[in-house]
């Protein structure tokens, strides 16, 4: 038996050198996998910070280190990152968090609002753990304001003081220079094409939600052409996607022929519910377009993929088309088969073009100068990232 | 009173969203939420006034014996049907309830996936069509502009198929399709898509100060 122990001992020895435990490198030496009295190398740079998200309740701390030298590399690989809190500097505390190999930073989620804490990082290689790197006091706080989004607040209110500053600039009398927008030029051009040709006029406010400030700018454009559809006493056909926008449709088209004087001639068939579903809705759009052959199409307001359905089949039609879509995707579509396209921008400020209603252009030129402003932020940060000052751009990023 | 009561909710509302993306705290975000639920909640109702629509507009078409009177029986009786099978309470045949549910297995969750969704994946596949007849009209050499547009495209579709690499195949890398591609997509493309993307932006911001401050109001019906 005496025999067998030494003999026992080398073989297990040998079989820890050929088949090393989990998280080791295979090819270590026996050497080092044998070693154990040594432990992993501390983890650095810990700092602890409150945590601000949009759901802010004071009790979150922000963790972040930087790796320990052994995470991945070196001789003895971590295995797991372990996390203390505490209410004291010289205390263990208590256990929040094992964390995997390789992660370098935490959210404590279990804090007290206002109470202060220290947090302890240790490395653990599965026998050993390094010296814990600290940090602390950080107390979790009940935020008034999201910091992050401070360039966001502070360029929202210089664009809305610019706004607020045209249009009143506007209502006093000054001349304000909007330039032309053929697409919206052609709006009451189609509108007469149609009356000359005896035929309706179809206008979709595009498929997005009332919630979609998309739809909100379609339906003021919509208020305009109902109203020169009224003056010229051409039937306006208005298919919707969304029964909220059905309603607020119906509104919107009925005042404008009360206003127009011609209250009589409003239809409520035209303003058609006629499903949810986005292909539904274009098979049935399609529909309309093939039986009742209006002589002119307008789109404006949200589209995906169905833009280039209702524009081609418009185009098999021979319709007049105008189309606006902020989706910059479905752009291209609507160039290529419509005869104008408002893009982007041009959706929201074809209320003011075409009222022309100064309060409403005052908006316009405070976009421009916006765009302006916007220009030169671009330019300057991109100057001075190349010059080596990247602050400047820093300053822009938010959350 | 018609008109200031909507306005003055616009206000309010506009406003506590603008307060709601700039303070944190909990109990802002929690009123944020409720609020944004109530109108999930006022949207989802709404489907009746729709659904009301429908019914108005068919019906008169079907009584009238209007062109096309046939399309709006079959729409009618296809909405009834689902109507049925989807909500019809005790309706049940056989230990599952087959009927008066949209679980999986039942009969409308069959006519769903069976009738609903091939007739929507047909209208989506009628796109490769209109795609080929607009690109068509679109690279016709008529201007330089469109001139322009047939060359990058060209470019940009070989160089997204490996004909396209096979064709530069040996020439130096930025002289290759997918390089000019990557290239065009990358530096022309994306500095015309974020022009087009941070003016609409801003044309956002405007139009919601507009709807907030109550400057606009033709949405609600009328300019007056």
């Amino acid at each position: 038996m005496r025999a067998l122990l030494p003999a026992l001992s080398l073989s297990v020895s040998v079989l820890l050198a050929l088949f090393p435990p989990a998280g080791r490198a295979a090819d270590a030496p026996l050497s080092e996998v044998v070693r154990e009295t040594a432990a992993p190398a501390a983890v650095t740079g810990l700092q602890a910070r409150d945590y601000l998200d949009n759901n802010d309740r004071g009790d979150k701390i922000e963790l972040s280190w930087c790796l320990s030298a052994d995470d991945g590399a070196g001789a003895l690989s971590v295995l797991e990152y372990r996390v203390w809190r505490s209410q004291a500097p010289d205390e263990q505390g208590e256990l929040v968090a094992t964390l995997e190999p390789g992660t370098a930073a935490h959210v404590d989620t279990g804090v007290t609002p206002g109470v202060a804490y220290y947090y302890r990082v240790e490395a653990f290689d599965g026998a050993l753990s390094s010296p814990a790197a600290t940090a602390g006091p950080a107390v979790g706080r009940i935020n008034l304001f999201q910091t992050s989004r401070l360039p966001v607040l502070v360029l929202s209110l210089a664009f809305f003081a610019m706004v607020i500053w045209f249009t009143r600039l506007a209502a006093r009398g000054t001349n304000l220079f909007v330039r032309r927008i053929p697409g919206l030029n052609a709006v009451e051009e189609a509108v007469g094409r149609a009356t000359e040709m005896g035929r309706p006029v179809l206008y979709v406010p595009g498929i997005g939600e009332i919630d979609d400030i998309q739809t909100i700018a379609s339906l003021t454009i919509l208020s305009h052409v109902a109203k020169i559809a009224a003056e010229y006493e051409t039937p306006l056909i208005v298919p919707t996607a969304r029964s909220v926008v059905m309603s607020a449709a119906e509104e919107v088209v009925k005042e404008a022929y009360a206003e127009a004087g011609h209250p009589d001639n409003y239809n409520p068939d035209n303003i058609r519910y006629l499903s949810d579903a986005q292909f539904a809705f274009a098979g049935a759009v399609s529909g309309i377009m093939m039986r009742e052959r209006p002589a002119a199409n307008l789109y404006l307001g949200a589209f995906w993929a169905e833009s280039l359905l209702f524009a081609e089949t418009g185009f098999e039609t021979k319709a007049i088309q105008v189309a606006g879509t902020a989706n910059v995707s479905q752009l291209p579509f609507f160039v290529t088969a419509c005869d104008y396209t408002l893009l982007g921008e041009e959706l929201y400020a074809a209320s003011a073009y075409l009222s022309r209603e100064p309060k409403l252009l005052g908006g316009l030129k405070g976009s421009d100068w916006m765009k302006v402003i916007t220009i030169c932020i671009i330019v300057a940060g991109v100057v001075l990232t190349a010059l080596g000052v990247p602050q400047f751009g820093r300053w822009f990023f938010t959350q | 009173m018609r008109r200031e009561i909507p306005l003055a909710i616009t206000f309010l509302a506009g406003m506590f969203m603008l307060v709601d993306f700039f303070v944190p705290h909990h109990r802002v975000s929690a009123a944020g939420e409720e609020l944004k639920q109530w109108g999930t909640i006022v949207i989802a109702a709404s489907i009746l006034l729709g659904i009301g629509n429908l019914i108005r507009v068919h019906s008169k078409k079907i009584a009238r014996r209007q062109s096309g009177w046939g399309f709006s029986l079959v729409c009618l009786s296809v909405m009834a049907v689902m109507l049925w099978f989807g909500m019809w309470p005790g309706a049940k045949l056989g230990p599952n309830p087959l009927v008066g549910s949209i679980a999986q297995g039942s009969y409308f969750n069959w006519m769903y996936l069976n009738m609903d969704v091939p007739l929507q994946g047909t209208m989506f596949s009628l796109l490769a069509f209109f795609i080929a007849s607009a690109a068509y009209r679109a690279f016709r050499l008529r201007s330089p502009e469109a001139s322009l547009l047939l060359i990058s495209a060209i470019v940009v579709m070989l160089g997204r198929v490996p004909l396209g690499q096979l064709l530069t195949k040996g020439l130096p890398e930025k002289a290759t399709l997918p390089w000019l591609t990557e290239a065009i997509m990358t530096y022309p493309n994306m500095a015309a898509f974020r022009g087009i993307l941070m003016g609409a932006a801003l044309g956002v911001m405007a139009m919601g100060l507009r709807i907030i401050l109550g400057i606009e109001r033709s949405y609600l019906g009328g300019e007056k």
